[in-house]
């Protein structure tokens, strides 16, 4: 029984997230809705985190095997794809490292300028 | 026998999980991380769909059920942001304009490259979305009209980039604070940078997670206001 109880409090934000998706005007997921919701319940102790803990880690741990299918679908993607494959590669390997340079630094800049006032405290 | 496959309602769930298993035997075996299961498994699908002569739709039609669990395992990532949360506190300005300013660096970096290379808005909106984990990515890609499985695609690219040049990038930029390593794999690289900062360090790998959900957030916030711009 502990599971379905898990499993339904789950469903049950799901809904709640597609529920505030359509009321919203944003171009926002239901999943993302739904994550924020479940926070707060968390946070607000209205859910245990016990009360979801078990099934949740299932759900994450097996969410890799639910991008198979997209992922496979990049051989309908491909002739759509084959003249830009090099800028489209190029693009996404770049940004990344340019993405943890500027997060890198920003949070180290921040860390110590907060170690340096401590410091002088 | 393709007859049979097609009414099949487990082929295709059947086929995504064996591929998988053998994807995380290879890992193990090899030792090779950017090999992730979902790489081998998807290149033994595609290899076994184009032998056999199934089409995609015929595989995709038992396996889209897969995708259903994919909007309630997202809300189940608020599980460890709560257990990561006195973490989020402690550091609270790092991680913000840390994450922040990572999300918006990608967003105007993408831009950039797709002006440069003359891509289109559906490459753009498609690419937008890659350094977020995938379950917020795919849904991103989906709601501002993206290619799915580009998106996958890049959000994989991501994640091995992370993974494999992580600590030259840390050498060469100097960036020393491990929270700061975190923070940055998990922003840059989501579950594949967070496990390579799991091996880094212990603090590393909580900046990490925590980042995934935090950045995912942003992202849906900040993305589609950069998705009219090209």
């Amino acid at each position: 029984m502990k599971y379905i109880k898990q499993f339904s409090i789950i469903i049950i934000i799901s809904f709640l997230g597609e529920c505030v998706k359509a009321l919203l005007p944003f171009k926002i997921p239901a999943s993302v809705y739904g994550l924020v919701i479940l926070l707060v319940a968390l946070l607000c102790g209205i859910i245990k985190l016990e009360a979801v803990k078990d099934t949740a880690e299932f759900l994450i741990q097996i969410m890799p095997v639910m991008f198979i299918p997209p992922t496979v679908g990049i051989m309908v993607a491909w002739d759509q794809i084959k003249s830009m494959i090099v800028p489209f590669c190029v693009t996404a390997v770049l940004s990344t490292i340019v993405v943890m340079v500027v997060t890198g630094h920003i949070s180290q800049l921040v860390i110590r300028f907060k170690k340096r006032k401590e410091g002088r405290q | 026998m393709i007859e049979f496959l097609t009414d099949s309602a487990v082929f295709g769930v059947a086929l995504s999980l064996l591929a998988f298993q053998i994807g995380v035997f290879v890992r193990k075996k090899t030792g090779l991380s950017f090999l992730t299961p979902l790489v081998t498994a998807t290149v033994i699908i595609i290899i076994f769909l184009v032998a056999s002569g199934i089409d995609f739709e015929t595989y995709n039609e038992g396996a889209e059920i897969l995708k259903y669990f994919l909007t309630p395992a997202t809300v189940c990532l608020a599980v460890p942001l709560y257990q990561k949360l006195m973490i989020l506190k402690k550091n609270f300005a790092a991680v913000i304009l840390g994450i922040v300013s990572g999300v918006l660096t990608s967003a105007l970096i993408i831009l950039a490259f797709c002006l440069i290379f003359n891509l289109n808005h559906q490459v753009y909106v498609t690419l937008l979305p890659k350094s977020v984990t995938t379950a917020i990515g795919l849904s991103v890609s989906e709601e501002l009209g993206g290619i799915i499985s580009l998106t996958m695609a890049a959000i994989v690219i991501a994640g091995n980039v992370g993974g494999m040049f992580a600590e030259i990038i840390f050498k060469v930029f100097r960036i020393k604070e491990p929270i700061s390593k975190g923070l940055a794999l998990g922003t840059a690289s989501h579950v594949m940078g967070t496990s390579k900062a799991m091996e880094i360090g212990e603090l590393e790998g909580a900046m990490g997670s925590l980042s995934i959900a935090v950045a995912g957030i942003i992202t849906v916030i900040v993305l589609p206001i950069f998705a009219n711009m090209l």
